[in-house]
C-alpha cells in the first residue's frame, strides 16, 4: 500500500499546477519505494497525457463521453472507482475550485483522512504528514493523517516538477461505470476581465484598499502591469468595495499564487491576505506607511503615495 | 414540494481579525490562545444563513433551523442567529474534544440533522476562519450520502429543483440540483449578513433553543473518532519572517522610483 495516485482534470492541460503535482507525486513514490499512477479524468487535455506519462509509472485516462466536462458527482465516482484499483498510500489533488470540492468526499468514499491547502508532504513508513496554514495565515500547522489513504489537496504550483527519466510509464484508457447524479453544471461563466490565469502568472500587481476606487485600477495599474507582463490582483477590500471583480482576490479565501514577482501597491498586507502569497518568490511594495506589515513581508519597499510614485514609474519602465 | 427545511451549521471562532502582534499560540496545546479577543460566529457561516435568510424571502414557507456543535458559549451564535431571524435553533454541546476533527464534527451534524430533520437543504460556510479546514460541508454530504456543491452564493428554486450559482478560479457556474443537498457557502456582496434589529436582539434572548448532547444523538466515543481519529495536528507554530525588507532610497521620489524600476525588471525579467 505505498502507491501514490495524483488526480488531475484534462481540462487545465499540463498546467503549472499539474507540473507542481506529478512532480511531489514522483518525489514520494521513490521516497516510499511506490509507483505513481496518475489518474486523468476528462477528455482532451493537448500534451498532458504524453507529459504525465513521461514521469509516471502509468496513466489511467478516463474519457468516456460522460466524463468529456466536470460534473461533481460524476468525477467524484471515477476517481473513488480509480483509487480503488490501486495499493494507494496517498492521493495528491491541487487546489483549484474542483479539486476542493471534491477532495473530502473522495477520502470519505476511500476510508481515508484528508487534508487541504498543504505546502509540505512529508512520508515516513506508513506516517503521512501535510503542512498547512491555519488561522487565516498566523500560523503553521503539521498535520498528521490518521486513516489511509491519505488525500490532501496542495498548493500544487509552489511544487518541484519532475525532472523525465527512463521509458516513459504506460498509458491505459480505462471506462468508469458512472452513478445516476442529481446535481449538474448547467451553465459555465468566464470572468472576461483578463486575470483567469492569476495562479500561473510570473508577475503580478495587485492592489489594496488604499488604491481608493475602481477607477485607479485601469488608468495606472492595468498599464503598469502590462509594462511589466503582469497580471492583476487583489486585496478583498477592493474586491469587496466592487472595485474589481472576485475573481481578482488574493488571499486566505482568494486565489493562492506563486509568481517570481509580486508588486503590492496601496495595500497594507493582512495575514489572510498574505496567506495567499507565501509561495510568491519576491515581494515588493509601495505604501504610503512605512509600518504597514506588508513590509515585513518585502525584498524591497518604497514609502510613498501610489498616486505620485506609479505614475513616475511607468515612465521608468516605458 | 411540500414547504422546504433548511438546516444553516454555524461555527463560533476566536475573532480572526485579531492583529497578528497580538496572537499567541500554545505550543504544547497545539492552538491558539483566546487572550483578549472576543469569540464570534464564523463569517461564511454568516453568509450562509444570510443566502438562507435571503431564499426564505423568496420561498416564504421556508423554514430555517441554525445548529451548531460547540462549546456552551456557542449559544452566542445561535441566538444571534435568531436575532437574524432563523426560525429554530439547537446547540449540540461539545463535551468531548475542544478542536474536533472534521469527520467528528460532520458526523455529529449529520446525527443532528437526522434528528431534528429531514431537511432539503444544509448550508456550511466554505471553511473556518481558524482551523480553516474547509471539509466540514464535503464529509457531511457523504455521511448523509448526499450531492454536495462548494462556493454557493445563490440558491434559486425552480419547480422541485434548486438552481445554485456558485465561484469558480475563472469566474462562475450555475448548477441544477435536487434536493436534498449540502452546499457550502462563500462570500459575495449580496450576501453580506444582514445586521439584526435591536428588538430582534432582545427577543431572540427569550426564544426556545434545543440543547443537545452527542449521547442524546446516540453517538459513541467510537462515532466521535476517540480511537484512531481522522487527523491530529502534531505541531503548531508561527512561521518567522526572515525577510528584510530594503527601502530604495534617494533624495526625491524621483530617484527612489528610478531604484525601484530597477530591481523591478531585475525581478520580472523579460516582459
Amino acid at each position: 500500500m505505498n502507491d501514490i495516485v495524483v488526480g488531475l482534470f484534462a481540462s487545465s492541460g499540463f498546467d503549472k499546477a499539474a507540473q507542481g503535482l506529478t512532480g511531489e507525486g514522483r518525489r514520494l513514490a521513490d521516497l516510499g519505494g511506490g509507483k505513481l499512477c496518475v489518474i486523468i479524468v476528462g477528455s482532451g487535455g493537448g500534451t498532458l497525457v504524453a507529459e504525465a506519462a513521461a514521469v509516471a509509472d502509468v496513466v489511467l485516462q478516463a474519457d468516456q463521453p460522460e466524463l468529456a466536462e466536470y460534473q461533481p458527482e460524476t468525477y467524484l465516482a471515477a476517481l473513488a472507482e480509480l483509487c480503488r484499483q490501486q495499493r494507494v498510500q496517498v492521493v495528491l489533488l491541487a487546489s483549484d475550485t474542483y479539486s476542493q470540492e471534491i477532495a473530502a468526499r473522495l477520502a470519505h468514499r476511500l476510508g481515508g483522512s484528508a487534508v487541504g491547502d498543504g505546502s509540505e508532504v512529508t512520508l515516513d513508513g506508513e506516517m503521512v504528514r501535510v503542512t498547512r496554514q491555519v488561522y487565516g495565515g498566523k500560523a503553521q500547522a503539521v498535520v498528521e493523517l490518521r486513516r489511509s489513504p491519505a488525500v490532501a489537496w496542495l498548493r500544487a504550483r509552489s511544487f518541484a516538477p519532475a525532472t523525465p527519466s527512463g521509458a516513459p510509464g504506460e498509458i491505459r484508457r480505462v471506462t468508469v461505470e458512472l452513478p445516476a447524479v442529481r446535481s449538474r453544471i448547467v451553465e459555465r461563466l468566464r470572468d472576461e476581465s483578463g486575470t483567469a490565469k492569476l495562479e500561473d502568472a510570473r508577475v503580478i500587481v495587485s492592489g489594496g484598499r488604499g488604491i481608493g476606487g475602481a477607477e485607479a485600477f485601469t488608468t495606472e495599474l492595468r498599464p503598469l502591469a502590462d509594462q511589466l507582463g503582469a497580471q492583476l490582483g487583489a486585496s478583498r477590500a477592493a474586491c469587496d468595495a466592487g472595485w474589481v471583480p472576485a475573481t481578482w482576490q488574493v488571499g486566505q479565501t482568494g486565489k493562492k499564487v506563486a509568481p517570481e514577482l509580486y508588486l503590492a501597491i496601496a495595500l497594507s498586507g493582512s495575514s489572510q491576505h498574505m496567506a495567499g502569497v507565501s509561495e510568491a518568490k519576491n515581494i515588493v511594495a509601495i505604501n504610503t506607511d512605512p509600518e504597514a506589515p506588508i513590509f515585513k513581508y518585502c525584498r524591497f519597499g518604497l514609502v510613498a503615495d501610489y498616486r505620485k510614485a506609479v505614475p513616475l514609474l511607468r515612465a521608468k519602465l516605458g | 414540494m411540500t414547504a422546504m427545511k433548511i438546516l444553516v451549521c454555524m461555527k463560533q471562532i476566536i475573532d480572526p481579525e485579531v492583529p497578528v502582534r497580538d496572537f499567541r499560540i500554545d505550543e504544547a496545546r497545539r492552538q491558539a490562545e483566546r487572550g483578549s479577543a472576543s469569540l464570534v460566529t464564523n463569517i461564511f457561516c454568516e453568509n450562509a444563513l444570510e443566502t438562507a435568510l435571503q431564499f426564505r424571502e423568496a420561498n416564504p414557507e421556508v423554514k430555517i433551523t441554525a445548529l451548531s456543535y460547540g462549546a456552551a458559549s456557542a449559544e452566542e451564535s445561535l441566538r444571534k442567529a435568531l436575532a437574524m431571524k432563523a426560525d429554530s435553533a439547537a446547540l449540540v454541546l461539545n463535551q468531548e474534544r475542544e478542536h474536533p476533527d472534521p469527520l467528528t464534527v460532520a458526523r455529529v451534524l449529520a446525527a443532528a440533522a437526522g434528528k431534528l430533520g429531514p431537511f432539503d437543504m444544509v448550508l456550511v460556510g466554505r471553511e473556518s476562519g481558524d482551523w480553516g479546514s474547509g471539509q466540514t460541508g464535503a464529509l457531511l454530504a457523504e455521511e448523509l450520502g448526499v450531492p454536495c456543491v462548494a462556493f454557493v452564493d445563490k440558491i434559486e428554486r425552480v419547480g422541485a429543483k434548486l438552481r445554485v450559482k456558485r465561484q469558480t478560479d475563472s469566474g462562475s457556474e450555475v448548477l441544477e440540483v435536487e434536493p436534498p443537498v449540502v452546499l457550502t457557502i462563500t462570500n459575495d456582496e449580496h450576501n453580506v449578513p444582514r445586521i439584526p434589529k435591536i428588538r430582534d436582539v432582545m427577543m431572540s434572548g427569550r426564544q426556545p433553543l434545543t440543547k443537545l448532547s452527542a449521547n442524546d444523538l446516540g453517538l459513541d466515543a467510537a462515532a466521535l473518532g476517540g480511537g484512531n481519529g481522522y487527523y491530529e495536528v502534531v505541531k503548531l507554530s508561527i512561521p518567522q519572517k526572515d525577510s528584510k525588507c530594503e527601502f530604495v532610497t534617494g533624495d526625491t521620489l524621483d530617484q527612489q522610483v528610478e531604484r525601484l524600476a530597477e530591481r523591478l525588471k531585475e525581478l520580472a525579467g523579460p516582459a
